[in-house]
């Protein structure tokens, strides 16, 4: 394939921030004919600028590497009627977000080489992120045989998990961390206990009493993590539980960090962002895995953010036709979307003081990169230039009409944001321009 | 047909009857008031009355029922309405159809007042969303069961004249319970001390937080109440799930006259029914005329249930 030249393009007057490099600066990037990142930093300016050069100016927004969401559910093949790889990708470049990790819960479920090929094929033609299809842990995700973790991994699978479902049987997982730590693969833990958390559907507590919903105990949650820490001393593979919800849970990773084990975490923005007085009058969009839980709850999650006990955020992105929504609560179908709020909803945090911004954005950017082991979220030169401009002032309102995602389940509907994205690079060309 | 003396109305907040939690300590003192006049009415020989003609009720049970269900569609009939009862074992939502479907179908037909009962908690709220008319709950899942907290109410001032500064123990499977709650938001508005007692795993978490005390020792609990509620405890939840064994269970929460004698003398016993005689409470016990408001509390549902279509249907 003929290599198509592109001119070459300098950002400038920009605020850029590259938490794998430190850097945080006034300063510019150079984008050359190729899409690669050419230079970056302070050096580039306006007195520089050659005369053939497209010149961008900033306006003093921030330059970020584009985000890395480690997890997010698309429909194909399956349930395109929910998202389509076409729609994922506007909805994750208005967001910022140009890489994603794909989860195997689709119908049929990614579990083996030739469904990679189809999902790559599709990735490529239909978006303009990067995609990273996550493979199953075990055949339809039904928890008895593992998958072809070094087949999977040669055709191009970053990682394994069973993705909404949990590895229930403790034999069957050891011998996956047992397998993992020989290739090499990373195993991603959606962590809950199936018998204790039968039949619930929020988090155990107040609101569960008054709702009448059967609650799930946070010990759900605690058990799994324990248990494959434990593995982890005997198995030593690379070991990532995919999003905590409990302040049990963080206590458990903090000091098994503390003793040295080697493993990560990550946190879905919406238990960062929301707790389970938010489900008010049984309203299904708040229904998720792992449930909201109390502020206590969220409160120590952004503590293991700034403390580093939790390693990444990630959307959690899992449309849901209204259909599905429309229901009552135990009928409802789980998860809520948010690709496109993953980055504002995370500015909250930001603009609250509650988590350092470069914190922030190197848990949605180079730390996900790190664990996947992939090449992004970072300003790097000679690599993709993957980038989201972000004005991280900009007030806005969250209208589901406005999403670009083929469902609009978002949980934080009508709510007061501050910071959206202007405009997302991939490969040096621009993908989303909120000014067109 | 019999008259009934009008009452001076007061305004109601709410176009639905979903739960106690809804209600204000006057709209609860009207529904109330209004049921006593039901109560002689009912006593009469000329039980129906036009107040409700030309209106129609459909009585919509997910749930099997056999009380709640003919009380209902007694009180409907009582005050003249149709009554239309639905079969949900033979209709289209066995064969998928979504509660909102089934909403757009209802009232397509034009009904002035839906009584729904359902299993899922919030059910009866999703439906008020989506329908014209009024909807009062049946009872939804383990949240809420409004009448029947009225009528367990309106029994209690029926023999003790008020319900403010009486304590009340509700005893048995209160995890599951919709009655336990919805007691428990009414008797504290009208002033009572709640007590409620059961073994830890029938407890549901944080519910002191809904202002009441916790027992697991039946005897601590039932100390100096006014008042002893029984709850039904599931067979399903009798045989190790839950509890060890019915015989344990009677042992410990049942409720006999050796641990009733922690009570007050004078205390009362009530039950929401069906009951397991011999599992949750002693059958003389239940029997026991003196002691007893079993029956009453059936007798006086009917006069509650009338009281509450009359206010929500003139509603709308």
């Amino acid at each position: 394939m003929k290599e198509k030249l592109m001119k070459e393009k300098y950002l400038i007057n920009g605020r850029i921030i590259d938490p794998k490099n430190k850097i945080d600066e006034m300063g510019g990037l150079i984008i050359d004919s190729k899409g690669l990142i050419k230079a970056v930093g302070k050096g580039v300016s306006n007195q520089n600028l050659p005369s053939d050069a497209e010149k961008i100016d900033l306006n003093q927004s921030i330059l970020m590497p584009g985000i890395v969401d480690m997890r997010v559910f698309v429909g194909e093949p399956g349930y395109e009627y929910k998202e389509n790889f076409r729609t994922l990708s506007n909805a994750a470049l208005s967001g910022g977000v140009t890489s994603v990790v794909s989860m195997p819960n689709t119908n049929p479920v990614i579990d083996n080489v030739s469904m990679v090929d189809f999902l790559k094929r599709r990735g490529r033609d239909k978006s303009r992120i990067n995609i990273f299809p996550a493979a199953s842990l075990t055949k339809n995700t039904d928890g008895k045989q593992m998958t072809e973790f070094g087949l999977l991994q040669r055709k191009g699978i970053v990682a394994f998990t069973d993705g909404t479902k949990t590895v229930q049987d403790p034999q069957l997982m050891s011998r996956i961390m047992s397998f993992a730590s020989q290739s090499q693969s990373l195993i991603i833990q959606h962590a809950e206990d199936n018998i204790l958390s039968k039949g619930g559907l929020i988090n155990e507590g107040e609101i569960s009493t008054r709702l009448g919903l059967q609650g799930i105990p946070s010990v759900a949650e605690k058990i799994i993590v324990e248990r494959d820490l434990s593995f982890l001393e005997e198995y030593f593979c690379k070991y990532h539980v995919s999003q905590i919800s409990s302040k049990k849970t963080v206590s458990v990773i903090r000091k098994a960090k503390s003793e040295g084990k080697t493993f990560t975490a990550g946190v879905s923005i919406n238990n960062l962002s929301l707790n389970e007085n938010d489900i008010g009058d049984f309203k299904t969009f708040l229904k998720l895995s792992p449930p909201l839980r109390t502020e206590e709850d969220r409160l120590s999650l952004v503590e293991g953010i700034n403390d580093g006990v939790i390693d990444v955020i990630v959307s959690d992105h899992k449309p849901e036709d209204e259909e599905s929504k429309r229901l009552t609560f135990s009928q409802a179908a789980t998860g809520a979307s948010g690709i496109e709020t993953l980055l504002p909803l995370s500015l909250e945090l930001f603009h609250n003081k509650s988590i350092d911004l470069i914190k922030l954005i190197a848990a949605m950017t180079s730390k996900p990169a790190q664990i996947l082991n992939i090449n992004k979220g970072n300003l790097d030169k000679g690599n993709d230039a993957d980038l989201c401009i972000v004005d991280i002032n900009k007030p806005w309102v969250v209208n589901k009409n406005e999403l670009n995602s083929k469902s609009k389940n978002t949980p934080i509907e009508g709510r007061k944001l501050q910071g959206q994205v202007l405009k997302t690079y991939v490969k040096g060309e621009i993908a989303f321009n909120r000014a067109d | 047909m019999a008259t009934i003396k009008k009452l001076k109305a007061v305004k109601f907040n709410q176009n639905h009857l979903l739960g106690i939690q809804d209600l204000s300590f006057s709209e609860v003192s009207q529904i109330l008031e209004e049921a006593k006049a039901f109560i002689k009415l009912n006593k009469s020989s000329s039980k129906k009355i036009d107040l409700l003609r030309g209106k129609t009720q459909i009585n919509l049970f997910f749930e099997p029922s056999t009380r709640t269900q003919s009380s209902f569609e007694l009180a409907g009939k009582r005050l003249g309405a149709d009554v239309m009862s639905m079969n949900i074992v033979n209709s289209a939502i066995k064969k998928g159809e979504t509660l909102i479907d089934t909403a757009m179908t209802l009232n397509a037909m034009h009904p002035d007042i839906i009584v729904v009962r359902h299993q899922d908690s919030g059910a009866p709220n999703l439906l008020s969303q989506k329908v014209n008319c009024a909807v009062i709950n049946a009872g939804d899942g383990r949240r809420e069961h409004p009448t029947q907290a009225l009528l367990d109410a309106l029994t209690i001032i029926n023999r003790k004249g008020k319900v403010e500064g009486l304590k009340i123990a509700i005893c048995g499977d209160i995890l599951h319970s919709r009655v336990a709650r919805s007691n428990i938001y009414l008797m504290n508005m009208l002033g009572a001390e709640v007590n409620v007692v059961a073994p830890k795993t029938l407890l549901p978490h944080s519910i002191e937080r809904l202002g009441v005390k916790a027992f697991t020792d039946m005897k601590k609990g039932l100390k100096d109440c006014d008042i002893v509620m029984m709850l039904r405890l599931q067979n399903e939840r009798m045989h190790g799930s839950f509890v060890p064994s019915p015989r344990e269970y009677y042992e410990y929460f049942g409720l006999t006259p050796d641990k009733l004698i922690a009570a007050k003398k004078d205390a009362l016993i009530m039950h929401p029914g069906p009951m397991n005689r011999g599992v949750e409470i002693d059958t003389n016990l239940a029997d026991d005329i003196n002691r007893s408001l079993i029956r009453e509390q059936v007798e006086l549902g009917v006069a509650v249930r009338m009281a509450c279509l009359k206010i929500f249907c003139k509603k709308n």
